[in-house]
């Protein structure tokens, strides 16, 4: 090899570097521009694809329906493998594109904490449909963060109601043993808290188990829950640690019965591999849970997929994660719907105005049975002091082929909730020198 | 042509002895720092610093670091994302546990305490050599992972176990605009590359090349090789402490011991290896390679597939970038093993001649 070819092959891939760099500053007339981090790559992809798909079709839902007031979406995907450092790297080549952002879904607990930083500066809001931060739903402090439907302490609390509801009240729950089996990242230690404080509440005991990324080594895991028999197992997974998770269970002959996933840990993907092996194990549903009967899913079958427009494979729709990502969009696209009644119908808002749609959205239940959303979800009310919008969730457990509810609704325990969320936040206030909103700011 | 040294005579000792003994190398370099300074800040826009160069500058640094014990000083090392997790955490109990403490100082100390750790787990490599001594150094990995991860002393008892902090304010000077981040850590940057260029001119870097080429040789010529070999770790490990705590507050601004997990370890090594070991250079070639060609990759294809009026999936980009990203490596390896710091010589010393080589 010479060292003229390398130089020249160096000096046409830097003229590529600075073309690539280089983008073209369209400015769109009407049109809201959202960015999809997406993963479909690594270990992640078979649960990180649905969602994306689900929250595509969304938005070719709603243009279809006639955009927002005739404000079309438009959106761009970018791999982000479920690695904070390239989600940081998506979110900033997206971010300016298209005249600017609108509102970011990252899908990580690691990178809704790295753009919870950058939020307040680019003005542009994250919403957390289900994960993140669980002290971000207060928004005096976390200005820009929507942790809209659901938090994990909130999850958490609710899959406490449902064993003391099963053991006959929360004074039965006394001496019991709760094993948590977490992904070992913010994600997995979200919930801890919760459970530990609840745990002081009945006296039932909490033993923390971890797995290293990305889950597929469990097998000590499950060799300590054979020797302790605690009484449940909560299983906070991800990805391929899910199905693992229930394979060891299977293995180590763990009752199913007794295994309680959070929403992440209750979709196909976790169990379809193992199939009649996972029978029995039940899993938080974020309200929804497999909806192929709904009336969205049927319009969406119908208006896309049955034109060959639809986005990944059409036996998916309407399963579990892709339901979650259509929510994560109709939430998102509700909000612009919101912003634009105070600031302009039909006209594009920029992601300040995204935050006030967030903090003002009152979907009722006349307006999700208008979406097609019926006995998909609950009513979502939010204020600018909550951002989470409501606290309800039920249970879903897996028949060996298909995801069906087994429980009624809970609502998550506010009482035990508000001074938890009220500490941390105060806390991460203190550390970041955050003067928390008051309601006068509110009204701006 | 432009690049020869005909005619320039050295009548002082001074002259003779600088970091840059030609002139031409030295204005080159002038003129890339005082770009850096000036120009690149009027230039470029927030995505070429949020997501380019200030983690390819925070990284640079800490590929300096690596270059100090590896390529200077010959031991193999699998422990730098833990060095880089000591800084980060140390600056951060510092700056919340001590009121007024000013960050600069933090990120610092967080560099000392950084220091001290390599030291401890560099006391192996007075005993074990090469893939021995790597496989030691992966201790303190897992032992700086696992105690970040469940000591909560250090997280201040966070409840997801993520650390946060605000600003830095250097003299009433707020760094949170990008250009001023950027500064900040170019600023760190070439006072710490100085710093090392210089280092491994003096006595000590000598020392530390006496014991990589051979140690038992070294030794017989009076070299204490306790004495080099641990002062190897320290300024390394204090390279990566200041550069790991650049990267929790400048680049990520809250982070969890997964931002300096092994893999981290291994890119750093990667970027020495490629970049070239035993040049201050290759560690920024190294950086360059490692941090921006993955993402220029990306961005390319997604635009030659545009070009073609094919609209490829990320899914497929991302898969063909991991390929080529990984052919590149194994380029640079055959065509030049010495790393792309030493190709860089060698079109120097060409260009010296040229245009009539002979």
């Amino acid at each position: 090899m010479n060292l003229r070819k390398l130089a020249i092959a160096a000096s046409v891939s830097a003229i590529g570097l600075s073309a690539a760099l280089v983008s073209p500053a369209a400015t769109a007339a009407e049109e809201q521009f959202f960015p999809v981090l997406a993963y479909r790559t690594g270990a992640y992809a078979p649960n990180g694809a649905p969602w994306a798909n689900g929250f595509v079709d969304y938005m070719k839902l709603a243009n279809a329906r006639g955009g927002v007031n005739g404000v079309k979406m438009i959106w761009e995907e970018c791999e982000t493998a479920y690695a904070t450092d390239r989600g940081v790297e998506c979110y900033e080549r997206l971010k300016g594109k298209h005249g600017g952002a609108t509102a970011v879904q990252p899908l990580s607990t690691g990178i809704t904490f790295a753009l919870t930083e950058k939020a307040p500066v680019d003005k542009i809001p994250v919403i957390t449909a289900g994960y993140g931060r669980s002290e971000s739903q207060n928004g005096a402090v976390f200005g820009w963060n929507f942790p809209l439907v659901g938090t994990y302490w909130s999850g958490a609390d609710v899959l406490v109601q449902h064993i003391a509801k099963k053991e006959g009240g929360f004074d039965k729950l006394k001496g019991k043993k709760i094993a948590l089996v977490y992904h070992d990242s913010p994600y997995g230690k979200e919930p801890i808290a919760l459970l530990q404080e609840r745990g002081k509440m009945h006296g039932f005991e909490v033993s923390l188990l971890p797995v290293a990324h990305p889950g597929v080594e469990q097998k000590a895991t499950w060799l300590q829950i054979r020797q302790n028999k605690p009484d449940y197992v909560f299983l906070w997974g991800w990805g391929v640690m899910n199905s693992t998770a229930i394979k060891e269970a299977q293995a180590t002959g763990y009752p199913r019965e007794k295994m309680y996933g959070v929403w992440w840990s209750g979709a196909e993907p976790d169990v379809k591999d193992v199939g009649a092996g996972a029978k029995g194990y039940s899993a938080l549903a974020m309200q929804h849970g497999a909806e192929p009967n709904s009336k969205v899913i049927k319009e969406v079958l119908a208006s896309l997929h049955a034109k060959g427009q639809g986005t990944g494979p059409k036996d998916e729709v309407g399963q579990v994660l892709y339901m979650r990502g259509l929510i994560s969009a109709m939430v998102q696209t509700e909000a612009v719907r919101v912003a634009q009644g105070r600031y302009g119908k039909g006209k594009r808002i920029t992601g300040e105005q995204m935050r006030w749609g967030l903090e003002n959205l009152n979907l009722d239940q006349k307006a999700l049975d208008a979406l097609g959303f019926a006995g998909v979800m609950r009513p979502v009310h939010t204020t600018c002091i909550d951002h989470m919008g409501s606290g309800f969730a039920r249970i879903h457990t897996w028949d060996g082929n298909k995801w069906n509810f087994s429980s009624d609704w809970y609502e998550a325990d506010q009482k035990v909730l508000r001074p938890m969320v009220m500490l941390a936040s105060a806390k991460y206030a203190s550390e970041k020198k955050i003067t928390p909103r008051t309601p006068e700011d509110c009204k701006k | 042509m432009f690049y020869r040294e005909n005619g320039q005579f050295k009548t002082t000792y001074q002259s003779d002895q600088q970091i840059f003994a030609i002139p031409q190398d030295r204005w080159a370099i002038l003129a890339i720092i005082a770009f850096a300074f000036i120009g690149i800040p009027l230039l470029v826009d927030e995505y070429l610093f949020r997501a380019i160069l200030i983690p390819f500058l925070i990284l640079s640094l800490a590929a300096v670091g690596v270059n100090i014990l590896v390529g200077y000083c010959g031991q193999i090392t699998l422990g730098a994302g833990a060095s880089m997790a000591v800084g980060a955490y140390a600056a951060y109990n510092f700056l919340i546990r001590i009121d007024g403490m000013p960050a600069l100082a933090a990120i610092l100390l967080g560099g000392v305490v950084a220091a001290a750790a390599g030291i401890v787990f560099g006391a192996p490599s007075l005993r074990v050599r090469g893939l021995y001594l790597a496989v030691a150094t992966l201790a303190a990995q897992f032992f700086w992972d696992w105690a970040f991860l469940r000591v909560k002393w250090f997280t201040n008892n966070a409840s997801s176990g993520s650390v946060s902090v605000a600003d830095i304010n250097l003299l009433g000077w707020t760094i949170s605009s990008p250009t001023d981040k950027y500064l900040f850590c170019l600023g760190i940057l070439v006072v710490f590359s100085l710093a090392a260029k210089n280092l491994v001119r003096g006595a000590i870097g000598r020392q530390w090349m006496a014991i990589r080429d051979m140690d038992v040789a070294a030794t017989v010529i009076g070299i204490r090789p306790m004495y080099a070999k641990l002062s190897a770790f320290a300024v390394s490990s204090f390279y990566l402490g200041v550069a790991g705590a650049l990267w929790g507050f400048v680049h990520l601004g809250s982070w969890e011991p997964a931002a300096f997990s092994i893999d981290r370890s291994f890119q750093l090594l990667f970027m020495v290896i490629i970049g070239g070991m035993g040049a201050i250079a290759g560690s920024f070639f190294g950086a360059a390679f490692i941090v921006v060609l993955p993402i220029f990759l990306n961005q390319m294809l997604a635009l030659v597939g545009g070009w073609f009026g094919v609209e490829v999936s990320i899914a497929l980009v991302s898969h063909i970038e991991i390929m080529v990203f990984g052919a590149l490596i194994v380029f640079f390896l055959i065509v030049e093993p010495h790393g792309i710091a030493r190709l860089w010589s060698t079109g120097r010393e060409k260009l010296r001649l040229w245009p009539f080589p002979h």
